[in-house]
């Protein structure tokens, strides 16, 4: 019998942890993640992530608030009642177990007989394409080779919610692609609700049908990743996704959506955001700025401090009135010298208007 | 209805129906009772015979507390009237059984007050016996799993009831007992209390006499004891601390041969050591003879005092205090060193700079062990003593010696205490938590620095002279049993040894006629039996000192921890003193050994336990958890597997322990059950010094012999890469 899923959404209500009497880990938050979604909990270390993950998976319990997986409430289940199952960033791999019995723990467990349990196994290894891996031990594989297995494990049982505890950062740079990939294929595949936690934009970005951002243990902006690239909610989720400039700029007036904003000597068309006329910030992604050397060219004047060659692009600090300015530049063969006066405009995408 | 639940109710239910109430004289296995008058004879009888006899009636609300837990029928965990039901129950319970037990003992009431209120009482009751047990842990567990379905702990029944389990039986037998020495501190010889009394013992000239600053006559044993305790506490870290540069700064070959001798003192019992002393320096001993036959000077027992316990505990705990050191210099990082030596700093003043301040906590540490150790070392002062009292032996003396003053011997012991807590209390305070080394987990691929020249001679001389000094006492300890007098005659001879350890071969079965196969025999059977279950204990222990936070932990560590800071003799003065009266009623019985080695040994096994729990990632716990394992399941198939090497060292530890001990164990031993080290001391006493070293040796070689047994019974930990030929095919199966 193939693996299926048994998919079910993750219901947060005014959840909050606070640890011993002071330490605030997750503050007062709510959201859903709809069955059948990849939801990527995003944000710098101690911003409470790994804490919600932890409590949708029962390993901690919240102190205020309402847990629901599907329409059933789990806030005071611990773990081993919860129809959940995670992978995590160690692996924790049972060492003295071999990975056939590692995959088949959870369906002994859970008092399935023993043929069946094998088979299940070898079906659970063959999805992440370890067939015939049974009798290694975790110490025999390679690291990624370790994290599917864990994967395995955490599938067969065929869990309401998959969770994911930064399952990548214990690899290379090269495999990390190459498994979220496929965690990403198998998710979709099974049609399964999976809640991601990292603190690595790029990866959140690839493989998230929706992120949650969150800073200081409250939820910062929660959207598609593009939503998030293109329009972030504040200064701290523009910085975090994408290494947003942030430029201070000035918003001159307001006409329907739209308001006319003066940066530097540029004067841009960008959408208010609801924010009134002043001095407000704008994010400004670093391949959003153009560069010029032509002496006579339009743009702010600046110079070239640093040039670091990266291959496929190149990338800039340039020293400006409005601060230091850092710039990628797909243009890898001519390339501008430090000391260089240069002239930056804006691209037409990659600017957005955030609060102050 | 819960399983659990209703497998106590169960237990609790044979325990009052089934069991005998009382207490078995016959000892604890003995199944005698079953045809001896069961269930009606009133020894044997079970709770409801007793009542239905009409003389226990006060065994009346037993069974209606019994009886509560049948209302959680039907009802959820998670309804708050379970939780109620169940607490009501175990607290009630216990509570009853408990102030029952108190206010009625052997002699009718046990306090006056109570008579006075109900008037005499001709009932009586003995210990509690298999019944009321059944009934005690039945209650115990309602009460852990009322707390535990109020949500403590997430809920989790293991955890809720291992932490009842551990609190109530240390509370029992470690708590219990020391309570009770300060209640006879301040008792006078008919019982009554009386702080006059107490300050009269405990300000008596025995303890804190300053004669021997200005007289011949000896100080009190108190400042004898602190005064032992500071010279051998300095010397052994001292030693140690040599010893630890030897074995990680020198270019030194046989590195690993020192910490093989290491191993020596851990399997000798304490007072053999100094047995060999006597051979040595005694007035008929070697060294004494020779020089008095060279010299012509008078032999002399100076060795018998203080010298003589110095040097007896030199060699008995510097091997502790190097196992501590070699800890503390080995976790120095050799960048900091490198680090040193690049600054310009020559090994000289790296050593004095950078490697010893880093030592300075270990330093400390070693100290302080090395104190306590010898406050409480029982066995060399008393082989060794003379006229020189310290506190462990004063307390002996005054238990059995003509004066049998249990008020005095509660005193000593409560000074005994005062002064190990008090060092173990700083040992927490200033180092316990502390990490000391600096090793960080990341690779670190330097070299320690080579010991400076000027240090290297005076360290090399040392370990080696102390070296040679301890093979020789070794050897006195093999040689000793095979000559037919010490000191007078040196033929050789096997006498001793047929003494103590002959067979024969009678009416067609063998018989044990050597002189000490009873004590032998007893031993063994008795360090089996504890071994397991210190171990047990410790790591359950460890388990949820490492892995669970819970209100309170910081107290129940310290609870854990404490009996490693009490003196043996303090236990076995306690022991008798909670123990030889109802409720519990122990001494005499084997039972009271096993007890008393497994909460001597206990914090042997937490320790090892935390060590290894530490190392193990907490994830593996979790992944167990999240794959739907209960905690139960975890520990036992993911937790326990994987601390196969502590489990080792916790069983060899305690075993070793319990075949060495003497301190706590001649309060405790008893015509039927003798133990090996109290016999050999009535041997030393008898001044048969061939047979008690003859049985050391080979009470030596049966602690190798069993540590090498041990650790082929636990196995090897399977995370390796397996032999090729024992990967079974279809091996999905669960390990054995």
């Amino acid at each position: 019998m193939p693996i299926q899923s048994k998919a079910a959404s993750v219901t947060f209500d005014h959840v909050s942890k606070v640890y011993g009497r002071t330490v605030t880990a997750v503050d007062d938050v709510s959201f859903v993640v709809e069955a059948g979604r990849l939801v990527t909990l995003l944000g710098p270390s101690g911003c409470g992530k790994t804490t919600t993950l932890r409590m949708i998976a029962g390993l901690e319990m919240a102190n205020k608030g309402r847990i629901l997986i599907g329409d059933e409430d789990v806030t005071t289940l611990p773990a081993t009642d919860r129809d959940v199952s995670m992978v995590f960033q160690s692996y924790a791999l049972f060492p003295h177990m071999n990975v056939g019995e590692n995959v088949a723990y959870g369906l002994n467990v859970s008092g399935m007989e023993k043929n069946e349990a094998r088979d299940r196994a070898n079906e659970g290894l063959k999805l992440v394409g370890l067939s015939g891996y049974g009798e290694r031990l975790p110490s025999e594989l390679s690291g990624g080779q370790q994290q599917r297995v864990a994967v395995a494990r955490a599938l067969v049982l065929e869990p309401q919610v998959l969770l994911f505890d930064e399952p990548l950062s214990n690899l290379d740079a090269k495999l990390r692609r190459q498994v979220r990939e496929e965690i990403r294929d198998i998710q979709r595949n099974l049609g399964l609700t999976a809640v991601y936690v990292t603190h690595d934009q790029e990866e959140a970005l690839a493989v998230s049908d929706r992120i949650i951002v969150m800073n200081n243990a409250v939820i910062a902006q929660e959207g598609t990743p593009r939503d998030l690239y293109e329009e972030p909610a504040d200064v701290f989720v523009a910085d975090f996704i994408g290494d947003a400039n942030l430029v201070d700029v000035e918003i001159r007036s307001i006409d329907g959506d739209l308001a006319e904003v003066q940066m530097g000597p540029l004067t841009l068309t960008l959408p208010h955001r609801n924010l009134k006329p002043g001095i407000v910030n704008a994010a400004v992604r670093p391949e959003s700025f153009l560069l010029s050397t032509a002496a006579d060219a339009p743009g702010i004047s600046g110079t070239v401090t640093k040039a670091s060659y990266l291959g496929n692009h190149m990338e800039y600090a340039v020293t400006t009135d409005l601060g230091e300015l850092f710039v990628v530049d797909p243009d890898v063969v001519d390339i501008i010298a430090p000391q260089s006066g240069v002239k930056v405009t804006l691209a037409n995408h990659g600017v957005t208007l955030v609060g102050k | 209805m819960n399983r659990t639940v209703l497998l106590w109710l169960a237990v609790g239910w044979i325990g009052f129906l089934i069991l005998p109430w009382y207490v078995i004289e016959d000892g604890f296995w003995g199944l005698d009772w079953l045809f001896d008058g069961y269930p009606l004879d009133r020894d044997f009888g079970p709770a409801w015979a007793h009542w239905l006899a009409g003389d226990k009636l006060w065994l009346t609300p037993v069974p209606l507390f019994l009886l509560l837990p049948f209302l959680t029928w039907g009802r959820l965990k998670t309804d708050p009237f379970y939780a109620k039901i169940l607490i009501f129950s175990g607290l009630g319970g216990l509570g009853y059984l408990a102030a029952q037990g108190f206010a009625i003992g052997i002699s009718g009431w046990e306090s006056t007050l109570l008579e006075g209120f109900y008037g005499a009482t001709e009932k009586r009751q003995y210990g509690l016996g298999y019944g009321a047990m059944g009934v005690a842990s039945a209650f115990l567990f309602f009460l852990t799993q009322g707390i535990a379905a109020r949500g403590a702990i997430n809920g989790d029944v293991f955890v809720v009831s291992s932490i009842g389990f551990i609190v109530a039986i240390v509370g029992a037998f470690i708590f219990f007992p020391v309570i009770q020495i300060l209640v006879s501190a301040l008792q006078d010889n008919e019982g009554a209390y009386s702080i006059g009394v107490f300050l009269v013992k405990f300000t008596d000239r025995k303890i804190w006499g300053l004669d021997c600053l200005y007289t011949t006559v000896g100080c009190g044993a108190a400042w004898n004891s602190l005064f032992l305790a500071i010279v051998v506490g300095a010397s052994t870290t001292a030693l140690g601390l040599v010893f630890a540069l030897v074995a990680t700064r020198s270019g030194f070959r046989y590195r690993k041969l020192l910490r093989a001798l290491t191993v020596l003192p851990i399997i000798t019992p304490p007072f053999v050591i100094g047995l060999a002393i006597i051979l040595l320096f005694g007035l008929s001993g070697i060294v004494t003879q020779f020089i008095s036959d060279i010299f012509g000077v008078e032999p002399t027992r100076w060795v018998y005092g203080m010298p003589g316990i110095w040097l007896a505990q030199m060699l008995a705990y510097s091997p502790i205090a190097f196992l501590v050191m070699i800890g503390v210099v080995e976790g120095i990082s050799p960048s900091m060193e490198e680090a040193a030596q690049t600054l310009r700093a020559d090994r000289w003043k790296t050593f004095t700079t950078v490697s010893l301040p880093l030592m300075r906590p270990g330093l400390a540490n070693a100290f302080l062990i090395g104190f306590i150790e010898s406050m409480a070392d029982f066995g060399n002062p008393l082989v060794l003593g003379g006229n020189f009292d310290v506190l462990s032996t004063e307390i002996f003396f005054a238990i059995v010696g003509a004066q049998n003053d249990q008020g005095m011997a509660a005193v000593l012991a409560f000074v005994l205490l005062c002064f190990t807590l008090s060092a173990f209390y700083a040992q927490r305070r200033w180092l316990g938590r502390k990490s000391y080394t600096t090793v960080t987990g990341k690779g670190d691929g330097g070299t320690h620095a080579l010991l400076p020249d000027r240090l290297r001679w005076p360290v090399y001389t040392i370990a080696f002279s102390w070296t040679g000094f301890t093979l020789v006492v070794y050897a006195m300890i093999l040689f000793g049993g095979f000559v037919n007098t010490w000191g007078l005659d040196h033929t050789f001879t096997f006498k001793h040894y047929i003494t103590a350890f002959s067979v024969s071969w009678e009416d067609h079965s063998l018989q044990w006629t050597g002189a000490a196969w009873n004590s032998f025999w007893t031993t063994v059977s008795i360090a089996t039996i504890s071994a397991p279950l210190t171990a047990a204990v410790g790591l359950l222990t460890a388990y949820i000192l490492v892995r669970q936070t819970f209100a309170g932990k910081d107290l129940f560590e310290f609870g854990t921890m404490l009996s490693f800071a009490i003196p043996g003799t303090v236990i076995g003065v306690s022991y008798i003193l909670a123990f030889n009266v109802p409720p519990i009623e122990l001494t005499g019985t084997g039972a009271i050994l096993v007890l008393c080695f497994i909460f001597r040994n206990m914090p042997v096994g937490v320790r090892a336990g935390v060590a290894a729990m530490s190392q193990l990632d907490k994830s593996l716990d979790e992944a167990s958890l999240t794959l739907g394992a209960n905690s139960w399941y975890t520990f036992r198939k993911v937790v326990l597997p994987l601390l196969r090497p502590a489990i080792i060292a916790a069983l060899v530890y305690s075993f070793v322990r319990a075949m060495t001990a003497i301190s706590a164990v001649i309060f405790l031993v008893s015509a039927e059950y003798d133990m090996a080290t109290s016999y050999i001391i009535g041997r030393v006493e008898n001044n048969d010094y061939g047979l008690a070293i003859a049985y050391s040796t080979v009470l030596i070689f049966v602690m190798l012999a069993s540590v090498l047994v041990f650790q082929g019974l636990v196995g090897e930990r399977r995370i390796g890469r397996r032999e090729p030929e024992k990967a079974a095919p279809g091996a999905l199966e669960q390990p054995a």
